[in-house]
């Protein structure tokens, strides 16, 4: 071959490439654009968290760069982590979540299970007035919630305001019927043969649901235990209106409640407490991303 | 290993009845295939020896139990699905265990048992896969060794082969066959497709509309439907259906076909034909291998006709000829190197020894 068709030929694959190349040039150009431009928005708040976290109240109040840290310092962390009082609103938070959890997916687990798969009187009706029970905002419940609770209270004696265990029963009137319906959208994926072989196998529908149905709806089921997660972890509205002395508060609540005196508001500590208390979601969402991605496509194709 | 009987079974969906009362002896060790075009109640009436359906009327037998209130865990059988249905979180050696294990068999003798199922049908080196790693026909084999090694009394198929390609398929239903033939066990098998249940069948159950139309040997069904559809239904290409009038000559009968053309009626069909003289509403049913080329002289039972031809199709081994009869296209098959090319004319020889009368008002086969 000559050097002039070898030149020949490179200019036409490279003119081919070019043209190709130049289309996804532009699109990652564009997708870059936009993906810096929402990491910017979203990872600000939280840097100017660790910034301000890192300062001493004094520094915070001096009228420096904010963006700065000038005399960088833990005592922040330390005093609150050494603040029996945060160990007690952590604590609370970690056991309202994982009791929610638990009974979130006890409960929505196997009534999505009903819902999608034992065919009866009313079951679509009932799986539609699950997703509406959603729908409702937590801001209309609490009202008529802490009413029933009040009536409850003077009927049996039994007190229920003010009791960080009565989040649990609170907590799951968001979760559960939004992870039933996951659940429901998962399970309804699964091939009807699938439980029909279970059953001529001999299964009953309890090992039906515990030997085929979860393993093969994990990821679904990781990504329902996220969000209850994530919803029990981070909910304020509740908790602010059911709880109030300082022994009984969630960590949302309590970092509010506590670190803010009257008109005083010791930012350096609230910054650190709400870094803190994002830190346990993240280490979660850290370890089963690559599940809930799964869990959040697997129901897009048969398969 | 056991009888199967159904008594007056009927099936309810709402309103709409998709079997309509059936009654069917299935005997111990045979292999029956249901067939059928499509909504014609087959797969329901697996389902329901399967437990899967509720019968709305009549009962099933299993052995001789009626097992109508039986959950299907208790029916004692095993179901092999059209798309597989395997575990798909699980081995194949855990897919095809799972009944007994959830059954507490022992160890060693699910081992056992998993073990002589998967030499029976060739896949030992697999047992350890998940079911994404297998090909589409290693996954019905572990769909059947899944059925084998519960050793039920009765193996039940809804269209197993269907998801396989048309090679794949031919393969896999001489291994059921053989399988059948290795364990005995019997089986009910539905499929849409006649070429399967003729070549795998002890015997075929025609079904059309909810109903039966005929149980019989392939054989048998092949050579003497009793009925307009399973004549049309079983054969490929199908059996000509030609309008025809019955007409009495001098001590014989004359088949007139509409639109001149005319056979003598083979004698030792003169007896049962009679009655049908000058009656309207006939068809001859004639198979395309009964409509060969013409040669001198003429087999007995044979009798020629001149058509011209529309289209040929070379098979290689034959070659199908299409012409028309007063409209209705006819199908006959001859010698590749009888000379047939599209448009030419052509004498053809009629079998009518292997006829069949139609009567058209009760779709009977006279």
């Amino acid at each position: 071959m000559t050097s002039a068709a070898i030149t020949a030929g490179k200019a036409g694959t490279g003119r081919k490439l070019n043209s190709m190349s130049r289309d996804r040039a532009w699109a990652l150009r564009w997708s870059y654009f936009f993906l810096i431009l929402f990491a910017l928005f979203f990872l600000t708040p939280p840097i100017y968290m660790l910034i301000t976290s890192l300062k001493s109240s004094a520094e915070i109040s001096a009228a420096t760069n904010p963006w700065w840290v000038y005399a960088p310092t833990l005592s922040n962390y330390k005093e609150l982590l050494g603040s029996s009082q945060y160990q007690i609103f952590f604590r609370n938070s970690a056991l309202v979540s994982i009791f929610v959890v638990t009974l979130t997916m006890l409960i929505s687990v196997p009534a999505a299970f009903a819902l999608s798969r034992m065919k009866f009187w009313g079951s679509a009706t009932l799986a539609t007035g699950v997703f509406l029970t959603y729908l409702i905002p937590e801001t209309l419940l609490f009202l008529p919630l802490f009413k029933m609770f009040v009536t409850f209270t003077e009927l049996t004696g039994i007190e229920l305001i003010n009791r960080w265990w009565v989040l649990l029963l609170v907590y799951p009137t968001l979760t559960v019927p939004f992870c039933t319906w996951i659940m429901i959208g998962y399970f309804a994926s699964i091939p009807k043969e699938l439980d029909e072989a279970a059953l001529i196998d001999g299964a009953g529908w309890f090992q039906t649901l515990t030997r085929i149905f979860i393993p093969v709806a994990l990821p679904g089921l990781i990504a329902a235990t996220i969000f209850a997660f994530t919803v029990s972890w981070a909910q304020f509205l509740y908790p602010l209106a059911f709880t109030t002395s300082t022994d009984q508060l969630v960590l949302p609540v309590g970092i509010i409640t506590t670190l803010i005196k009257g008109d005083v508001f010791n930012w350096g500590q609230i910054m650190t407490g709400a870094l803190l208390g994002a830190a346990p979601p993240l280490i979660i969402y850290a370890f089963l991303m690559d599940y809930y991605i799964a869990g959040l496509t697997a129901g897009a194709t048969k398969g | 290993m056991a009888e199967v009987t159904l008594n007056k079974v009927v099936k309810f969906y709402d309103n709409v009845e998709a079997v309509r009362g059936i009654d069917l002896g299935i005997k111990d060790q045979e292999f029956v295939v249901l067939v059928g075009p499509s909504g014609c109640g087959k797969s329901t009436t697996l389902r329901m020896i399967a437990g899967l359906e509720e019968i709305s009327g009549g009962e099933i037998l299993i052995a001789g139990d009626v097992v109508n209130d039986v959950p299907p865990k208790d029916r004692d059988i095993a179901m092999v699905f059209q798309n597989y249905a395997l575990y798909p979180h699980m081995t194949v050696f855990e897919n095809m265990s799972f009944g007994l294990r959830l059954k507490r068999f022992p160890k060693d003798e699910i081992k056992r048992r998993v073990d002589e199922a998967a030499r029976i049908l060739d896949i030992t080196e697999l047992l350890d896969r998940k079911p994404k790693a297998l090909s589409g026909g290693q996954r019905q084999r572990v769909a059947m060794g899944r059925a084998i090694v519960r050793d039920p009394k009765v193996f039940l198929f809804d269209e197993p082969l269907s998801n396989l390609d048309a090679k794949l398929r031919v393969q896999m239903r001489t291994e059921i066959k053989k399988v059948h033939q290795k364990v005995r066990t019997t089986t009910v098998y539905v499929t849409h497709d006649q070429v399967e249940a003729m070549t795998l069948a002890d015997r075929v159950v025609v079904m059309n509309g909810g109903r039966i139309e005929q149980v019989g040997e392939p054989n048998d069904l092949y050579h003497a439907p009793a009925t307009r559809f399973v004549a049309g239904f079983i054969g490929s290409p199908a059996m000509n259906f030609i309008p025809c009038a019955i007409e009495k000559t001098a001590g014989a009968l004359r088949l007139v076909l509409h639109g001149g053309l005319g056979f003598d009626v083979p004698a030792d069909r003169t007896k049962r034909y009679e009655a049908f003289v000058g009656k309207p509403g006939l068809s001859l049913g004639l198979r395309p291998e009964h409509i060969t080329d013409a040669r001198s002289p003429l087999e007995p039972g044979q009798q020629a006709m001149e058509v011209d031809l529309t289209v040929t199709e070379p098979m290689g081994m034959e070659t199908l000829v299409y012409f028309g009869i007063n409209g209705t296209e006819i199908c006959g098959r001859v010698r590749p190197d009888a000379g047939a090319r599209n448009g030419g004319r052509m004498t053809l020889a009629a079998q009518l020894n292997h006829m069949h009368l139609i009567d058209e008002s009760s779709g009977l086969v006279v």
